[in-house]
């Protein structure tokens, strides 16, 4: 493959985000747009190249190394790809979303006086999300991952002028570090153990660091495999948010529409998911580690869809959405079904993508009313995005046929399929998500798009349905969202398509025993008519159908009959509470303890000031044997030289 | 006969009188500079009888510097004395304590 080819994919968002950013006031507002449309466009079309080149088989997969940083001890710091079968996927969707929202926000930052800077932000965005995805290397996928981080948080805070955008970006970047910690002390364990950053080098010691025992405590020894497992996944817990650091990722929504789609939906928070399926050779020697990974994913998809259901927010309900969607992805890893996870995160990238930028539009035309209560019947005022939006909701809730039915269906199966330990109950919470997520989504819907018209004032006299410029990424997304998963449903799952990319131990595979009872895509959608998960996803749209158009008063007894539990959905399980009043009171403390007590106290009052005093107090009490008499100092003097003389005299 | 004893004896008589006189005197800086010159002449005398009792010139050459150093040095004490009589309107040792603690 050809190398430039694969460098050019990168660097031209890169250049492209320099120009927009630097170079602001030459090109203007719509040298910006284009400058980056064309550079993510170009990429786009290189990444699809790229995928045929490898789907045809015309190219071996690509690892090599571009660029030497630097040689200490023997450690490489480089820059590489690995191109295979598993990155170009990525490749493509990052593109192909990325370019989606680069349309999209023409249409809606147009009046946002930060316009230039909004571009120049998401296109250094789509280079680092292609620098983590391409990595061969420990050293550049950690660079890939805080630079998502650190566009994440421009972007969440891209309205600086609001204090609710500033806390929410500074939380993200927080509760982003404390993953990172983890994933920092993950590739120190890998970089301990193999001496080398690479992943090759990785995968082939897999075996034998497994065999290795690392005592953390004293009497204590644990599998070091095992450990530098859950610490690569603690650092995927932060990026992909899953509990209990899944706490930024509602806040964030505080950022412009599009980067909610494309960072916190499609791209940024998959790269977790992404990086473990990555890690697969690693991971697949460590059970124990696949056990946690598949408790923390099946707790995330189930309660945080809960969350769901009593929120308001258009955005907030799509989060949670996300948020549960990623503990789907991160129970399929859980159960070794990688490729599930990796097929699942690409139909997630395009229907969740597409409802966001679809709630986007809403917003934009509501003239930035946010509060589902204040929407309904919008269907008729704006029909391209009704429909797509149902094409992406049908999508989410995993209705026969389309795109997200297939992923999540099949990852159900493979859950069921898994007797991994903590299976049963991921399974349970899988099916029952089943059920809450259609209830959520069709409860947006419902009171979104259907139902009488609740518009206030304000939202009357501004309404205005939004331009093609953002219909155009809508209906570009509908259609993967719709038609994707069953078109390669088939060769992603069962037809060896990610090959050597993703390893799975004779024993673990899962997707292989699903293999044999693969009836055909249609069929397979056919036959799920008479399975549980599809008849949860109609009594959720049913009972979302029943309580918010039926009978909307409902709702309000319900939540009195059950205020317990209502109060603890509203306050999010009161992990924002404990986290704040908890641990950052903790933190806070000690931090005023080592103030008060080492700074003040020690450093400033007893070493610098003390030092000071003490020569003050010494010299305050020797200035008395100054006499400033010159027969008084001739005295001494004689006496010193006498006294040292005598000794002189004795000691020689 | 004079030994080398007896004008060892000599110097340091000199020597002791005038740091007795650096210590006794209360009164005056002229006489101060007046004891320096007496004991840098008691150290002039010891190289002499040296020189004399070894035979060898060097020591009281070495005079001649010491001798020089000496004249340059009472030059710029009775100049600073001059200066300092001007300022203070006295030369009296008791009343210059101006270093006091």
């Amino acid at each position: 493959m050809n190398q430039n080819l694969l460098l050019a994919i990168p660097m031209l968002p890169l250049l492209a985000a320099l120009l927009a950013g630097l170079a602001a006031k030459v090109i203007g507002r719509a040298g910006a747009a284009a400058v980056t449309i064309g550079a993510v466009g170009i990429a786009c079309v290189l990444s699809c190249i790229v995928l045929w080149q490898l789907l045809t088989g015309a190219v071996p997969n690509f690892d090599g190394t571009v660029y030497t940083w630097l040689v200490s001890d023997g450690v490489h710091m480089q820059v590489g790809f690995l191109i295979d079968r598993l990155s170009a996927l990525m490749m493509v969707v990052v593109t192909f979303v990325s370019l989606c929202v680069h349309v999209y926000t023409i249409g809606y930052m147009s009046d946002d006086p930060g316009y230039q800077r909004f571009f120049a932000y998401i296109s250094l965005f789509t280079f680092s999300m292609l620098m983590l995805v391409m990595a061969n290397n420990f050293m550049q996928l950690f660079f890939g991952w805080e630079a998502v981080g650190v566009v994440s948080y421009l972007l969440i805070g891209f309205w600086y002028t609001r204090p609710t955008a500033i806390f929410a970006s500074l939380k993200a970047f927080l509760v982003n570090r404390i993953g990172d910690f983890g994933f920092v002390l993950g590739i120190a364990g890998v970089l301990y153990y193999t001496g080398s950053l690479d992943y090759q080098n990785a995968f082939a010691a897999a075996p034998v660091i497994a065999g290795k025992t690392l005592v953390l405590f004293q009497g204590h020894g644990w599998s070091a495999l095992t450990v530098v497992c859950i610490c690569l996944f603690v650092g995927a817990m932060g990026k992909s948010a899953q509990v209990p650091l899944h706490v930024w990722l509602p806040d964030s929504m505080e950022g412009p529409t599009p980067i909610s789609a494309l960072i916190h939906a499609a791209t940024m928070v998959t790269a977790g998911i992404f990086m473990v399926a990555r890690m697969s050779p690693l991971f697949e020697y460590s059970p124990t580690a696949l056990s946690f990974v598949l408790v923390i994913g099946a707790t995330t998809a189930l309660f945080m869809g809960f969350l769901g259901i009593v929120n308001n927010d258009i955005k907030r309900v799509i989060a949670y959405s996300t948020l549960s969607q990623l503990g789907y992805m991160t129970v399929a890893l859980g159960v070794s079904g990688y490729s599930v996870a990796m097929f699942h995160l690409m139909t997630h990238a395009f229907f969740k993508a597409l409802l966001f930028l679809a709630a986007g539009a809403v917003i934009i035309a509501m003239h930035h009313e946010q509060d589902m209560r204040k929407m309904g019947g919008l269907r008729h005022r704006m029909p391209v995005t009704y429909w797509t939006a149902l094409i992406g909701a049908l999508a989410l809730i995993g209705t026969p046929f389309f795109s997200g039915f297939y992923s999540k269906d099949a990852l159900i199966d493979a859950v069921h399929a898994s007797t991994r330990y903590g299976a049963g109950y991921a399974y349970w919470c899988v099916l029952l998500g089943v059920f809450v997520t259609a209830l959520y989504t069709f409860r947006m819907m419902f009171m979104t798009f259907h139902g009488p018209e609740r518009l206030d004032h304000h939202a009357q006299e501004h309404f205005h349905d939004v331009g093609w410029d953002m219909k155009a990424p809508l209906v570009a997304l509908a259609i993967p969202s719709a038609i994707i998963g069953y078109l390669t449903v088939e060769p992603i799952l069962f037809g060896g398509y990610f090959g050597d990319a993703i390893k799975v131990l004779e024993g673990h595979d899962v997707v292989a025993d699903l293999s044999t009872e693969w009836p055909g895509p249609a069929a397979f959608a056919l036959h799920a008519l008479v399975s549980a998960p599809a008849w949860l996803a109609a009594l959720g749209v049913l009972t979302a159908w029943w309580f918010v158009l039926k009978r909307p008063e409902l709702g309000d007894a319900v939540r009195e009959r059950f205020s317990g539990i209502n109060r603890v959905l509203v306050n999010k399980y009161y992990f924002d509470w404990f986290n704040e009043n908890v641990v950052a009171a903790l933190a806070r403390g000690l931090g005023v303890l080592l103030w008060r007590g080492g700074d003040q106290l020690v450093i400033d009052g007893a070493i610098v000031n003390g030092s000071a005093e003490a020569v003050g107090r010494l010299a305050g009490v020797t200035r008395l044997l100054q006499s400033g008499f010159l027969y008084s100092y001739a005295f001494w003097m004689i006496i010193g030289l006498a006294l040292s003389l005598g000794w002189f005299l004795v000691h020689i | 006969m004079i030994t080398l004893a007896h004008l060892l004896t000599l110097s340091a008589i000199l020597f002791a009188l005038s740091v007795a006189g650096i210590f006794l005197n209360r009164k005056n800086v002229l006489l101060l500079l007046m004891c320096i010159e007496l004991l840098l002449l008691a150290a002039n005398f010891n190289f002499v009888a040296f020189s004399r009792y070894l035979g060898q010139l060097d020591g009281q050459i070495f005079v001649f510097f010491v001798l020089t150093v000496a004249a340059a040095e009472s030059a710029i004490g009775l100049a600073i004395l001059v200066v300092l009589f001007r300022e203070r309107r006295s030369i009296n040792v008791e009343e210059l304590n101006e270093l006091q603690g």
